[in-house]
């Protein structure tokens, strides 16, 4: 009833890393990694190993025609987007609506604010596509060491097909959480840009509630700098198509993160996230805790989760887990978790995957205490998810979410 | 006075091989606060009769009838059983990950009442049962038999016995994988919930052990998909020094 999926460990071996700046760059070598055609069959020639060693850039005429066939895209219905990665995208500003804090500023910043492109570039080409098309960023700057929450709210993207940037930052010593609700329908591809300075304190949750007609392919970049802590949240419940890519580089000494990740897919629904956790400072520590529910036939969700711990990262403590619950026939969830370390320093590398079916003995056992078969579903699902759920850390949303999560195992009831 | 009543119950189940036989005709009667035992060998079907008073799909009525206070319970489905006043306590509970005990209990309790139970005495209840089963407070907040010994288990079942409170039980090789201190504890919660509600119980079981501490009426010997032979708590001791031998001839379904 429970499978574990594939698993791979590789002891890095020393790639020599193509002159690639640290932060990586947008200059090309040629033969480079994502330049020429696919590699498969070709001998002699070395794929890219080390995750951190991959293709990036900022211009989408560096990256080839999207096929499906690439690491990046394989598991994704990329027929279904192909505005996204191969048409112009409209730059454009957008409505937001957004609560006010005291300490957080929400403005829209020109392209050549300096914060742009220093916690993440693109690796593929959506993100690309998006990159080079936004007129101004939407940037949220967080100062005070109060804790304050702050939401804001997209809900008229539209069924333009978009490219957007975001950048949040949280200054030294900061303190906030930081809501991005996505309601109604929308064709976007974006790039988020998360920087913590030193010691600051940072949640951020990306809430998918989308239509269930939209498409979003979003590729978060994170550097959390020195003693900062990151939760980062990805919920995704609504959207034809969604793919939230969170990308972290544990950047100063003693920086750590938490991931989570929570997502429902029903009937026809695909929800992705690749999540890389890049330890290149040390006594930095990562836990990532993945959770999703599949109902439906076609409920289709993939998560890749690749933990790198760098040369520089003595000391560090990693944990990454995937944890799915089947519920129905004609489902399909992917689960790859990779570590790679490249430092024998470690407090401590793990990861776990496992996918399990709620089958007819829990069911039978349940309705044999009197509970129907609706409830008995609804406790399961509620008490798979709440876990991940109670760990936001604000009540208000934890609440809504509890009622959305129950919202999706009726709404699937009724298709 | 409530009664649960099994007429001609016929029961078949489908395996790789095709459809089998299990039960062949089964006749029994249990009124509120008799117990029942019923023995027999491996694959007489026993726990096919458990399985099958508690709706399992997996088990095909051919035929018969069960009827609770003139309901019949094989048109109910499995939970409607249940509220009807039905229990199992199974041999091997299942894992429910993700689902406490105490929030499991409590969603039991609501579905079986019609209503959600008063907090303050329901937690004192629950309280006072773990507490007489001897269940560590740490219970309830794990999850419903998730990494819980074989003996967590069988508690776990008659602690839903007691709060539950059915008005008739069936208690499926409860006794297998116990140590005797456990069986004690076990069965005294058993006779305890028997004292408080005036259930009737079914206990099945493959050995005598375990009716030293509960007491049956009647005892039938199960062989063959049926009941081979009945009496009174004097049969379990003959079974006890004899042994199911003479029953076994000229064979069995499994």
């Amino acid at each position: 009833m429970s499978a574990a999926s594939a698993l791979s460990k590789s002891a890095s071996k020393t790639v020599p890393a193509p002159s690639t700046p640290a932060a990586g760059a947008s200059t090309l070598t040629p033969g480079q990694h994502g330049i020429k055609e696919h590699s498969d069959g070709r001998f002699g020639y070395v794929p890219v190993q080390t995750r951190s060693d991959r293709f990036k850039s900022v211009n989408v005429a560096d990256f080839e025609a999207v096929t499906g066939r690439e690491a990046v895209w394989k598991h994704s219905p990329v027929a279904k987007f192909t505005d996204l990665t191969a048409d112009v995208l409209d730059g454009s500003r957008y409505l937001i609506e957004s609560t006010s804090s005291a300490d957080i500023s929400v403005e829209w910043v020109p392209r050549t604010d300096a914060r742009i492109g220093t916690a993440g570039l693109p690796e593929e080409r959506a993100a690309a596509n998006a990159w080079g098309v936004f007129d101004d960023a939407l940037a949220i700057t967080v100062s005070g060491e109060e804790a304050k929450e702050i939401t804001v709210t997209r809900s008229a993207l539209g069924n333009t097909a978009r490219g957007a940037h975001t950048i949040i930052e949280a200054k030294p010593f900061s303190q906030a959480t930081v809501i991005l609700a996505n309601t109604g329908d929308a064709r976007i591809s974006e790039n988020i840009e998360i920087i913590l300075g030193e010691s600051a304190n940072l949640t951020v949750v990306s809430l998918q509630e989308w239509d269930d007609s939209a498409v979003h392919l979003a590729n978060h970049f994170a550097s959390i700098g020195r003693d900062a802590r990151l939760k980062h949240v990805v919920v995704s419940l609504g959207g034809s198509i969604v793919r939230v890519n969170p990308s972290v580089r544990l950047a100063g000494p003693g920086s750590d993160t938490l991931l989570l990740g929570l997502y429902f897919a029903d009937a026809g629904q695909h929800l992705e996230q690749q999540v890389y956790v890049f330890h290149d400072a040390p006594k930095s520590r990562s836990r990532v805790n993945y959770k999703g529910a599949l109902q439906g036939q076609d409920a289709r969700t993939v998560w890749i989760g690749d933990v790198l711990i760098g040369n520089k990262a003595a000391g560090t403590d990693s944990y990454e887990q995937n944890r799915n619950l089947v519920l129905s026939e004609g489902t399909r969830a992917d689960s790859i978790p990779n570590l790679e370390i490249e430092t024998g320093d470690i407090v401590g590398a793990g990861h776990a995957s496992a996918t399990g079916r709620f089958d007819d003995e829990q069911l039978f056992y349940l309705q044999s205490r009197g509970i129907t078969e609706e409830e008995a579903r609804r406790l399961v699902v509620r008490g798979f998810l709440t876990e991940v759920v109670q760990q936001i850390g604000s009540p208000e949303l934890e609440a809504r979410l509890q009622l959305a999560i129950e919202a999706e195992l009726i709404g699937t009831d009724d298709k | 006075m409530s009664v649960l009543e099994i007429k001609d119950l016929h029961v078949s189940v489908e395996t790789d091989q095709g459809t089998k036989q299990i039960l062949r005709g089964v006749n029994l009667t249990i009124n509120e606060g008799e117990i029942h035992a019923i023995m027999g060998p491996n694959g007489s079907g026993k726990s096919t009769l458990a399985y099958t008073i508690a709706g399992h799909p997996k088990y095909h009525v051919e035929s018969g009838s069960i009827m609770l206070d003139g309901a019949e319970v094989l048109k109910m489905t499995v939970d409607a059983r249940a509220r009807a006043g039905l229990f199992l306590a199974m041999q091997y509970p299942v894992e429910i990950p993700g689902v406490t005990v105490t929030n499991f209990l409590r969603t039991a309790k609501t579905a079986i009442e019609g209503e959600a139970p008063p907090i303050r005495t329901w937690i004192k209840d629950v309280r006072q049962s773990m507490n007489n089963l001897r269940m560590d407070k740490t219970f309830a907040e794990r999850n419903v038999n998730e990494g819980f010994s074989g003996g967590e288990k069988k508690r776990n079942e008659i602690l839903q016995l007691e709060l539950l409170k059915p008005k008739f039980a069936v208690l499926d090789e409860t006794d297998s994988g116990l140590d005797v201190d456990a069986l004690k504890i076990v069965s005294e919660g058993v006779n305890r919930a028997k004292a408080n509600t005036g259930l009737g119980l079914l206990l099945i079981t493959h050995y005598t052990r375990i009716l030293r501490y509960i007491h049956p009426d009647f005892v039938h010997v199960f062989v063959n998909g049926r009941i081979a032979e009945q009496g009174g708590p004097e049969l379990a001791d003959r079974l006890e020094d004899e042994g199911y031998d003479r029953f076994l001839v000229p064979s069995n379904v499994g």
